[in-house]
């Protein structure tokens, strides 16, 4: 499949709005179709991270806005969530398995979204926001044995 | 996201059912913590997440709180039944190496009741 195609949304800050961002996102990438049910979860859930970490950190006040960027080139799914918040003062700090400024989170959703891309890019400016970028291909594309969805 | 609970001496089971994400987990967790105030005698919480078909990091946390405040009075909570994504994130999380799984309920209470 060589076809290109691209999906933008951008929704307020909350938190009902992440099962939204992650099922559009999921059904967007399932055009893809030699993506497998495993690899269609593995989208659900990083998308859930980024867009989760804005609505929780990106933020000192209320009104703030995500934006979702998705893009099919080929086979590759390039997802972009961006905001214009606060930012990172210190992205590779952030990016550590642990690392979280909430005291009751696990500090693993950058973590999350590294293992289950195949490229996860983190660009902050402190005061002008985040902008995380992941690619994700199918493993097995044009495999025989591939387990397909349809 | 459906959230219910019994119960069975000083066990808590707790069934949990749909997705557990930074929607649903603050009312997971208000659950919870309510039962956990109004039953003093729980010392251990098995969590059935046979049919949670989602979980990210804030599902997680979620559950890793309720873990501390068990743990920090000598009690425990055991996760029964993940499906392979939430096992899946269970792993990379490291979660794994912290809160016991068991396969099955009967598992759970053959091995964990007398903690
Ligand atoms: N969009 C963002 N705006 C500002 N800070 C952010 C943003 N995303 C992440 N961060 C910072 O990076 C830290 C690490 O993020 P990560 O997702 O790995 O962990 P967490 O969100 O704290 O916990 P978890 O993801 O396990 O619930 C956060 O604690 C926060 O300080
Ligand atoms: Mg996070």
């Amino acid at each position: 499949m060589s076809a290109t195609n691209h999906v933008t949304l951008e929704f307020p800050a909350i938190a009902q709005n992440v099962e939204f961002a992650r099922v559009a996102v999921a059904c967007f990438a399932s055009q893809i179709d030699s993506f497998t049910m495993e690899e269609i979860d593995d989208i659900k859930l990083i998308v859930s991270e980024a867009v989760s970490n804005v609505v929780l950190h990106g933020y000192d006040s209320p009104g703030g806005l995500v934006r979702v960027h998705a893009v099919i080139e080929g086979n590759v799914l390039t997802i972009t969530v961006e905001d214009t918040g606060r930012g990172i003062a210190d992205v590779e700090q952030a990016r550590q398995p642990a690392f979280t400024t909430s005291p009751d989170r696990m500090g693993m959703g950058f973590t999350i979204m590294e293992a289950l891309s195949d490229d996860l890019d983190v660009s902050s400016r402190p005061g002008a926001g985040v902008r995380v970028i992941m690619k994700k291909a199918p493993r097995m594309a044009g495999s025989e044995e591939h387990e397909r969805r349809s | 996201m459906r959230t219910e609970t019994r119960a069975i001496g000083n066990v808590l089971v707790v069934r949990l059912s749909g997705e557990l994400d930074l929607g649903t987990a603050p009312e997971f967790r208000a659950k919870l913590e309510e039962e956990l105030d109004a039953k003093p005698d729980i010392t251990r919480i098995f969590l059935v997440l046979r049919d949670v078909t989602f979980i990210d990091s804030s599902g997680l946390g979620a559950i890793l709180g309720r873990y501390r405040r068990l743990r920090a009075h000598g009690g425990g909570l055991f996760a029964i039944a993940p499906s392979p994504q939430v096992r899946k994130v269970f792993d990379l999380s490291g979660l794994t190496s912290i809160i016991p799984v068991y396969e099955t309920e009967d598992e759970a209470w053959a091995r964990a009741s007398g903690v």
